[in-house]
């Protein structure tokens, strides 16, 4: 796929070219917003008030717009990863699961220093070590799969985001079970001393913020300004021309996939540190879909993703608030996804035209 | 054979139908050439539509027919996208399979453990009664003799008519079948909505028939579609065999359930029990194409060599050379 992207074009004549996408791509948005609208007159809610709900329940307050910081933290640096697969032209939906395996070792990294004289801080980097070894792992099967055993990635991905979720559940009722009874809520809860602690009077932080800020940079110019980028984005457009011109295909795919886990694990670690200190069955949030919503709806490009994720983090944490007006918390999904879909229908009709005229 | 045995068997059976029509309807889209990734999403959506639509009219046929619709409508979009506008199939199936979930989860909420109506069972006079094959095959409801139907139909239709070999080249060679007169792009939108309408009948299928009810995401229906293209897959884009792997899936869902009340064992785990075993049927059929498997057959003395390559190309499935692949007619 491949939306035209907003980027900034130095002559004249592409600065225009520029505007003209951005208004595209903003009516796309409007016909959205349209469209989502008129689901929530089908089911009796009042839009104005449903999107006045969202944005109060998103910003209203210091913790609400810390808590949408915090939201922003993992799926900034989850879509950062599924920028190296894109680029390279692969469809890394197994994200969740490496997500998911991220917080089984980080998890398990606690429970196995737990009781120890380590420093707590030591403590907290090794698990993120771990986790970041979890989701490489994780993230290398489908590669590998891919690349020696001629399975679509897809297919790969997605089943083993349902292996991970059964390992998760096979800890949480087997190995890993709280004392006395077994309970699909998690694993005990990491003892206080391994939780990140919260800036004053917010819900974020400031670890986790510096952590996605740096990844999001570094997502920036590894993929933008360096030759690894160059070459991943050449195999992303003719994988058999980057071969044929000599970049090593097999390795450059697997470490596309190898970038993008040790995100997926470091987001897991950080869920577990931050959000739920313990190990669930739904470990991932569906931070990883989610990522793969906003990589689709910016086309790939570093630093809109990291702009459009503070706008989906918003809609995940006011859409808590239309509870109040009895309306289910799937909403959030539902407009995410409408967005994503005109952004798409949208600019394949303006490339129809194009191709017309 | 024990009663229980039985039960069990008509159990898979019956278990099977949904997905079966799914990766049935998959099958048909792909052989066109195209994909519809969208079908997790749609099977949800069209659950919930066809069990409300047919609580407030009382009307089981009209639940049916609803999930229908919503899944032509679905691939209509599917079909648009990536025939006319030629954006990313991919991309276009997995935006519609997330949004049509949550859609299913939104719209249903109100809808949530509502008692609705359910088809009954209508046991065939006479093959009913045949030992083993009676209970196990015909003792069921309507929608599980149309399963035999559509697999049997799809197959006929595919190998053995006219039309059918019509399919088949537009997805094969798009050009060589528009060169002989055929309507490629058309032909394609017919194709990937009338294989959407039988992946929605799989919704109201678990809803009215098999799985009972509407529960939101507890009634445990995600997962489904994304196990039916890989069947499709696995079936190697040929009906009979999509079907069984339908089956075999079938087989081990009612094995969860039957091991549920022997084991403690939590039935999350049992209930994803298929995928390891999806992955690993994946890469049985597809590794015999891979660059290293020949270069390590090619090394081995004669006699193994020939028993592998064997298997291996008995296992193999490939794809409709054209799926996936935008055609232009100018």
């Amino acid at each position: 796929m491949s939306i035209q992207t907003p980027a900034v074009k130095t002559s004249a004549n592409g600065r225009k070219k520029g505007l003209l996408d951005f208004g595209i791509r903003l009516s796309a948005v409007i016909l959205a917003f349209v469209f989502t609208s008129l689901i929530l007159l089908l089911v009796k809610a009042d839009p104005l008030e449903a999107y006045k709900t969202l944005v109060t329940g998103a910003f209203s307050t210091t913790s609400k717009i810390t808590s949408v910081a915090a939201s922003w933290v993992p799926l900034v640096i989850a879509t950062s990863g599924l920028l190296f697969t894109f680029t390279a032209g692969l469809w890394n939906i197994g994200m969740e699961g490496q997500i998911v395996l991220g917080s089984v070792f980080a998890v398990g990294a606690f429970r196995l220093l737990d009781n120890t004289a380590m420093d707590p801080t030591l403590v907290i980097i090794i698990a993120f070590i771990a986790g970041a070894l979890g989701g490489i792992l994780w993230a290398l099967l489908p590669g590998l799969m891919k690349v020696y055993g001629g399975v679509n990635e897809i297919f790969g991905g997605l089943g083993l985001n349902f292996v991970a979720k059964t390992i998760a559940i096979w800890l949480i009722f087997g190995p890993w079970k709280r004392p006395g009874v077994a309970s699909s809520s998690g694993t005990e809860w990491i003892d206080i001393k391994y939780r990140l602690v919260n800036m004053p009077g917010t819900n974020l932080s400031l670890v986790i913020l510096i952590i996605a800020v740096i990844v999001a940079i570094l997502t920036a110019i590894l993929l933008k300004g360096t030759h690894f980028g160059l070459k991943l984005k050449a195999i992303g457009k003719n994988y058999k021309a980057a071969y044929l011109l000599g970049i090593p295909t097999t390795r450059y795919f697997l470490m596309a996939f190898g970038m993008c886990g040790l995100f997926a694990g470091i987001t897991g670690a950080i869920l577990v540190t931050s959000k739920q200190y313990s190990l669930i069955p739904d470990a991932g949030f569906g931070y990883g879909f989610l990522g793969l919503l906003v990589a689709m709806l910016v086309n790939y490009h570093p630093i809109w993703s990291s702009i459009v994720a503070i706008f989906f983090a918003a809609l995940t944490i006011g859409n808590t608030q239309l509870q109040y007006m009895g309306l289910s918390t799937y909403f959030a999904g539902v407009l995410q996804g409408i967005l994503v879909l005109f952004v798409v229908l949208v600019d394949g009709l303006r490339k129809r035209l194009v191709r017309r005229m | 054979m024990e009663i229980a045995t039985l039960t069990t068997l008509a159990g898979i059976v019956e278990y099977a139908v949904p997905v079966l029509f799914a990766s049935i309807g998959e099958n048909i889209t792909e052989k066109a050439g195209i994909t519809n990734l969208s079908v997790n999403g749609t099977i949800i959506l069209s659950a919930m539509g066809g069990f409300v639509v047919s609580m407030n009219t009382g009307s089981l046929l009209l639940g049916f027919l609803t999930g229908a619709l919503i899944g032509a409508a679905v691939a209509a979009i599917v079909a648009f996208s990536s025939i006319t506008l030629k954006q990313s199939q991919v991309a276009i199936g997995f935006i519609l399979a997330l949004l049509c979930r949550d859609l299913g989860y939104f719209l249903g909420a109100p809808y949530t453990n509502k008692p609705g109506i359910f088809l009954s069972k209508v046991p065939i006079p006479g093959l009913s009664e045949i030992p083993i094959l009676g209970p196990v095959f015909f003792n069921h409801s309507l929608v599980v003799y149309a399963s035999y139907l559509l697999i049997i139909i799809t197959f006929v239709y595919m190998y053995k008519t006219r039309p059918g070999l019509m399919l088949q080249g537009i997805g094969e060679r798009p050009t060589a079948a528009f060169a002989r007169g055929a309507n490629v792009k058309a032909l394609r939108y017919l194709y990937t909505i009338l294989g959407g309408a039988l992946v929605g009948l799989a919704g109201p299928m678990y809803s009215l028939a098999v799985k009972i009810g509407w529960a939101g995401q507890l009634s445990g229906l995600d997962g489904v579609g994304w196990i039916a293209l890989a069947i499709t897959i696995f079936g190697g884009w040929n009906p009979l065999r999509v079907a069984f792997g339908a089956y075999l899936f079938g087989g081990l869902q009612q094995l969860g359930i039957t091991l549920q009340s022997t084991t403690d064992i939590p039935i999350q785990i049992l209930q994803a029990a298929p995928f390891p075993l999806m992955i690993f049927t994946l890469l049985l059929v597809n590794v015999g194409r891979a660059e290293w498997v020949e270069r390590e057959l090619a090394a081995m003395p004669e006699k193994p060599r020939k028993v592998i390559s064997k298997i291996l190309r008995a296992l193999r499935t490939s794809p409709p050379a054209s799926l996936g692949v935008p055609f232009e007619n100018d």
